[in-house]
C-alpha cells in the first residue's frame, strides 16, 4: 500500500499541451506502470485529440466521465491555475496536484475558501496537493509531478516536504542505505495551500506499509509545529524532522513565498525545538537525515 | 514589492481613506514651495525609505516655519537614515514628503494581511498606535485585535464595528473608523497587496479618522496585473545585486557571511547555507538557480556571487533531477573561466548524469574540489577559507 495513489490511479492531466505538461506527462508515462495510470488530458481548444497516446477531452468533469480517472495534476500557467483547481474541485475529483509556481496569493486565498464552502454545503471533497509543488510518488507504481524518478525505491519509508529538491535529497540518501520509500510527497512552498504537514503525517499513521517518516519543513508559517503537535499525541511511528533556514534573516523571502519569517515563532530554530519537544528525532545537518532513520528503526 | 509612504498614501486616497494632503520632494528648494503651495503653519518633513522606524532615526520633524521646513529638509535629504530595519549602514534618503501638521488626539495602529494558518485575510487593529507593534505583540499580544475575513464574504460591518469599539474609538468616530477599516480591506485585496498598515491612523481633536501612515507591501506573484503598482517600484530602496539577479530569473539574497553559494531549489539552498553554518562559517549569499539552469544562467549567477567583495570562496550544490549533473558541470567549468575564478570552489552534484558531471569537472584542469555530501562539501569549503 501507499498513500494517496497506486498502480490503480487514473490521471488526468490539466495543462498537458503546454510545454512543461508535455515533458513531465512524457516522463510520468514512462515510468512504472504510467501509460496505464496517464488517461486523459484537458484543453477546451484540443479536444478530440490525442497526445503520447493520451486522449484530449474539452473539460476536466468530461475527461473524469469518460475515463474514471479521479485525480488530476496541474501544468496550467500562474494566470489560469486557481481556476484548473475550481474545475477539478467542481468534477468532485480525489485529489488535484498543482505543479504551477507563481501563482497570486489572492487566487489561492479564493479557491481555498470555495473549496471549504462546497465541503461546508455537503459537496463532495477534493484535496488539493501544492501549488509550487513538486507533486507525489508511490516508488515503482506511480509518479505524478516532476520528480526524477530514478532515485527513488520502493520500500516502507515515508518522506514529506515543502521543498522538492529537499525532497529528493532524502530519497536520495534514503535509497543509498538501502531503504525504500512507501511515498514521497512535496506539498509546496507557497503560503496558502491544500494538504499540510500534518494532514499527510496522518495518512502515513494510518498506512501500513509505511514504518517511519522523515518530516523535512522550513521557516515561515505554523504548519511544522501543528503537525508535531499532532504526532506528539498520535503517532505511532518514528520521525525524523529537519527545520531548513536557520540561517534565513527574518523579513526576507527565501525563495518559495512561504519561507518568509513573520513573526517569532516560525524561526528553524523555534520549530526545531518544537518538533524535538513532540518526540522526533531532529537534525541540524540535513546530510545525515536517512542515518538518523536507519538508527530509529528496530 | 515594498512602496514608499507617499506612493501609499496616493493608493489609500485612491480607495477613499482620508490622509494628510501632503507633496512628495526630491529637493530642498522643493520641499519648502510644496510647504508654501500647502499653506498653512506647521509641516511634517518625512524621510522616504522602504525601512520602518524613520521616527526614531531622526528621519521625521516637525517644521513651525517655511525656515524650519527648509533646515529640517536640507538635514534629511541624503543622509544616512539608520533604523531597526536597515542595518547598521543604515538606507540613503533621496525623496522627503512634506505633509500638513495633524491635530492628533489619539493613536490608533491598523493592518491587514493574508493569515496562512485559517487560510483568511487577517484585519487587526490596536489602541496602541504610533508604537513598535511588535513590541505591542510581544509585550501586551491582549491589546491587539484581530477579525478574520472570509474572502468571499468581506469585512462585514459588524467585524469592523467589533474593531473599531474594541480599540477605543469614541462613539461619534466609530461610522468612520468602520468605513476606513473596510476602505482599507477593498485596497488590500484589490491591489493584491501582503501586507496594508496604517501607523498611526489618527483620532484628530475634531472627531475625524486619517491616516497619517502608509506601509505596504505586495505579493510578487501578482505584479503581472498591477503595472500601476510596479509603476512605484524605486530601484534605488532594492540591493543592486538581487536587482540583477532578477533579470536572469535567478532568487538571490545578499547575506553577511563569506561563503558563496549556488544551488538549485530553495529548500535545498536554505538546507546548504544552515550546513555551512554548522561547520563554523556564514554564508555570503542565498542563491537558487531554479529548475532549468543554463549555462548562462550558471555563469551570470557567479558573476554576481563575486560581486560580493566578502566572498572567499564558492559552494556548488546542485541535486540534478530534471536538470542534468554535466549541464551544471558544463556551466561551473565555463563560468569558473569565464570570471577567472581565483577563490576555492566546492562543488556537490548528485543525481541524474552525477558521473558525466564529475568527470567534466575533473578534466577541466581547473582546481575543483569535489565532495560526496552537502556535509562534506562544507567542510571543504569551511577549511578551504580559513
Amino acid at each position: 500500500m501507499s498513500i494517496l495513489i497506486n498502480k490503480d490511479t487514473k490521471v488526468i492531466t490539466q495543462g498537458i499541451t503546454g510545454k512543461t505538461g508535455q515533458f513531465h506527462t512524457e516522463k510520468c508515462q514512462e515510468y512504472a506502470n504510467g501509460k496505464e495510470c496517464f488517461a486523459a488530458g484537458v484543453n477546451p481548444k484540443k479536444a478530440g485529440e490525442s497526445i503520447f497516446g493520451i486522449p484530449i477531452f474539452g473539460s476536466v468533469k468530461e475527461a473524469a466521465a469518460q475515463t474514471g480517472a479521479t485525480v488530476s495534476v496541474i501544468y496550467v500557467p500562474p494566470a489560469g491555475a486557481a481556476a484548473a483547481i475550481w474545475e477539478a474541485v467542481e468534477a468532485d475529483l480525489d485529489l488535484a496536484i498543482c505543479i504551477t509556481e507563481g501563482i497570486p496569493v489572492r487566487d489561492m486565498l479564493e479557491v481555498r475558501n470555495k473549496m471549504k464552502a462546497k465541503e461546508a454545503k455537503g459537496g463532495k471533497k477534493t484535496l488539493l496537493l501544492g501549488p509550487n509543488c513538486p507533486g507525489l510518488i508511490t516508488p515503482d507504481e506511480i509518479k505524478i509531478g516532476i520528480m526524477p524518478g530514478h532515485i527513488h525505491r520502493k520500500g516502507r519509508i515515508g518522506v514529506v516536504s515543502r521543498s522538492g529538491t529537499l525532497t529528493y535529497e532524502a530519497v536520495a540518501q534514503l535509497t543509498e542505505i538501502g531503504l525504500g520509500q512507501s511515498s514521497a510527497v512535496g506539498i509546496g512552498g507557497d503560503p496558502i495551500n491544500g494538504l499540510k504537514h500534518i494532514d499527510v503525517m496522518k495518512a502515513f499513521n494510518d498506512d501500513p506499509d509505511t514504518d517511519a517518516v522523515i518530516m523535512i519543513g522550513e521557516i515561515g508559517g505554523p504548519d511544522e509545529a501543528e503537525a508535531a503537535m499532532w504526532c506528539k499525541a498520535n503517532m505511532k511511528k518514528p520521525i525524523v524532522g529537519f527545520i531548513a533556514g536557520v540561517t534565513a534573516p527574518p523579513g526576507k523571502r527565501m525563495g518559495h513565498a512561504g519561507a518568509l519569517i513573520s513573526g517569532g515563532a516560525d524561526t528553524a530554530d523555534a520549530k526545531l525545538a518544537i518538533m524535538e519537544e513532540c518526540g522526533f528525532t531532529v537534525t541540524r545537518n540535513p546530510s545525515e537525515m536517512a542515518k538518523l532513520l536507519k538508527a530509529l528503526l528496530k | 514589492m515594498k512602496i514608499h509612504e507617499y506612493q501609499g498614501k496616493e493608493i489609500l486616497r485612491k480607495f477613499g481613506v482620508v490622509t494628510p494632503r501632503g507633496i512628495p520632494c526630491f529637493s530642498v528648494d522643493e520641499a519648502v514651495k510644496a510647504a508654501e503651495e500647502l499653506g498653512g503653519k506647521i509641516w511634517v518633513v518625512k524621510a522616504q525609505i522602504h525601512a520602518g522606524g524613520r521616527g526614531k532615526g531622526g528621519g521625521v520633524k516637525l517644521a513651525r516655519s517655511l525656515d524650519e521646513v527648509r533646515e529640517h529638509a536640507n538635514a534629511i535629504l541624503g543622509m544616512q537614515l539608520i533604523t531597526h530595519q536597515t542595518g547598521p549602514e543604515g538606507q540613503k534618503v533621496n525623496r522627503l514628503l512634506v505633509e500638513d501638521g495633524a491635530d492628533i488626539k489619539k493613536e490608533y495602529y491598523v493592518a491587514v494581511l493574508t493569515d496562512r494558518a485559517t487560510q483568511k485575510v487577517a484585519v487587526m487593529a490596536s489602541s496602541e498606535g504610533g508604537m513598535d507593534i511588535e513590541e505591542v505583540a510581544h509585550s501586551t499580544p491582549e491589546k491587539i485585535l484581530k477579525e478574520f475575513v472570509d474572502p468571499l464574504v468581506g469585512l462585514t460591518d459588524a467585524q469592523a464595528t467589533n474593531l473599531a469599539k474594541g480599540i477605543g474609538v469614541p462613539d461619534g468616530s466609530v461610522a468612520q473608523a468602520v468605513d476606513t477599516l473596510k476602505k482599507l480591506y477593498t485596497c488590500y485585496m484589490e491591489t493584491d497587496a501582503s501586507l496594508a498598515e496604517i501607523n498611526p491612523l489618527i483620532l484628530e481633536g475634531n472627531g475625524g479618522i486619517k491616516a497619517l501612515d502608509a506601509k505596504f507591501n505586495f505579493d510578487s506573484n501578482a505584479l503581472y496585473r498591477h503595472p500601476e503598482i510596479v509603476a512605484y517600484r524605486d530601484l534605488d530602496e532594492e540591493d543592486a545585486n538581487e536587482i540583477e539577479a532578477s533579470k536572469f530569473d535567478l532568487a538571490y539574497i545578499s547575506l553577511d557571511g563569506n561563503i558563496g553559494c549556488l544551488v538549485n531549489g530553495a529548500g535545498l539552498a536554505m538546507a546548504t547555507m544552515d550546513t555551512i553554518k554548522l561547520f563554523g562559517a556564514e554564508p555570503a549569499n542565498f542563491l537558487d538557480v531554479g529548475g532549468g539552469a543554463t549555462t548562462e544562467k550558471v555563469t551570470e549567477a557567479f558573476k554576481i556571487m563575486l560581486k560580493n567583495p566578502k566572498v572567499k570562496g564558492i559552494l556548488v550544490n546542485i541535486f540534478g533531477g530534471i536538470m542534468k549533473c554535466d549541464t551544471i558541470a558544463n556551466g561551473v567549468v565555463t563560468a569558473a573561466k569565464e570570471t577567472h575564478l581565483s577563490v576555492p570552489l566546492v562543488v556537490r552534484m548528485k543525481g541524474t548524469n552525477e558521473d558525466l558531471g564529475k568527470q567534466i569537472l575533473k578534466d577541466s584542469g581547473l582546481p575543483i574540489i569535489a565532495a560526496d555530501t552537502m556535509a562534506e562539501a562544507a567542510e571543504k569549503i569551511v577549511a578551504a577559507v580559513k
